[in-house]
């Protein structure tokens, strides 16, 4: 892929990276990358082995992992502050991908993390980081075929 | 036994783009500029004082021909980082995004002792620059 397309398709990630909690959609994220909607998710799939929704849910749930890790935030409050609506959908997403609750996530001893720069454990705190169990549609196994869902 | 650091290689698409970067907006000096043919260029920047250069690798210099598209991928896709100290990181920080730097994250207090932001040099390396904090 050309060297322009791929910084293109990196400012787009980035700003996924950055605005997170809103509620990005695939024709925003593709502005960001000066790309049709379609090509767009084509070519950020290409590039990065996922769907940008895919990604956008990874990054949700890494940051959701840090919140709570800090232990004076609900559940609740961190569903809300990483951009999910809906806490059920948050709760039975984080189960799928983290492999537990985030209740259970927690209520977890994560002093060993403390010394970590934050971009270090973004990075390898992202479910799929370690490679788990990738299916056709995408590594965090939502619904089929998310990518044609937002086409 | 002693050990030192003394050139680390931040790998670059375009050389020139990237020593104005270093230069012109965080201050780094030039060390060695010396051409040797078309093909390579020994480029090396540090911090004023410092012995630890920065090898500004351009990509089209330093990496063989069969490797040279996947390490521009890997460039451009933003997958390597450089982690810098400064001393008033904010006033850093404005000065690059005045000057258009694309901004990964404004400066924010870190539980582990620092404060950091991050942006991306021309080539898309993520910089990483930090205080530490209390000072």
């Amino acid at each position: 892929m050309d060297c322009g397309d791929l910084a293109h398709l990196r400012r787009a990630r980035d700003l996924l990276d950055r605005e997170y909690a809103r509620p990005l959609d695939v024709p925003g994220m593709a502005r960001a990358a000066l790309m049709s909607p379609s090509h767009f998710a084509r070519q950020f799939r290409a590039a990065f082995g996922e769907t940008p929704y895919a990604y956008l849910q990874s990054r949700r749930l890494e940051r959701a992992m840090a919140l709570l890790r800090r232990g004076d935030l609900s559940v609740t409050d961190v569903c809300l502050a990483v951009g999910f609506t809906s806490l059920g959908s948050f709760s039975s997403t984080f189960s799928r991908l983290v492999g537990e609750p985030p209740s259970a996530y927690r209520g977890r001893d994560h002093a060993s993390m403390a010394p970590v720069p934050a971009c270090v454990a973004r990075t390898w705190t992202r479910p799929g980081w370690r490679g788990p169990e990738r299916d056709e549609t995408s590594r965090i196994g939502e619904a089929p075929r998310p990518a044609a869902a937002l086409a | 036994m002693p050990l030192t650091i003394t050139h680390t290689p931040v790998y670059c698409l375009d050389l020139d783009q990237a020593l104005a970067f270093y230069t012109k907006q965080l201050g780094f000096e030039v060390r060695q500029d010396v051409p040797m043919g078309p093909e390579m260029r020994w480029l090396t920047v540090a911090a004023p004082g410092s012995a630890h250069e920065l090898l500004l690798a351009g990509v089209d210099h330093h990496i063989p021909p069969v490797d040279r598209a996947a390490m521009r991928d890997m460039v451009s896709k933003g997958n390597l980082a450089v982690f810098l100290e400064v001393d008033d990181l904010d006033a850093v920080f404005e000065s690059l995004r005045a000057a258009g730097t694309e901004v990964l994250q404004e400066p924010v207090d870190q539980p582990y002792g620092v404060r950091d932001c991050g942006v991306r040099d021309p080539s898309g390396n993520h910089l990483r620059l930090s205080q530490p904090l209390g000072r």
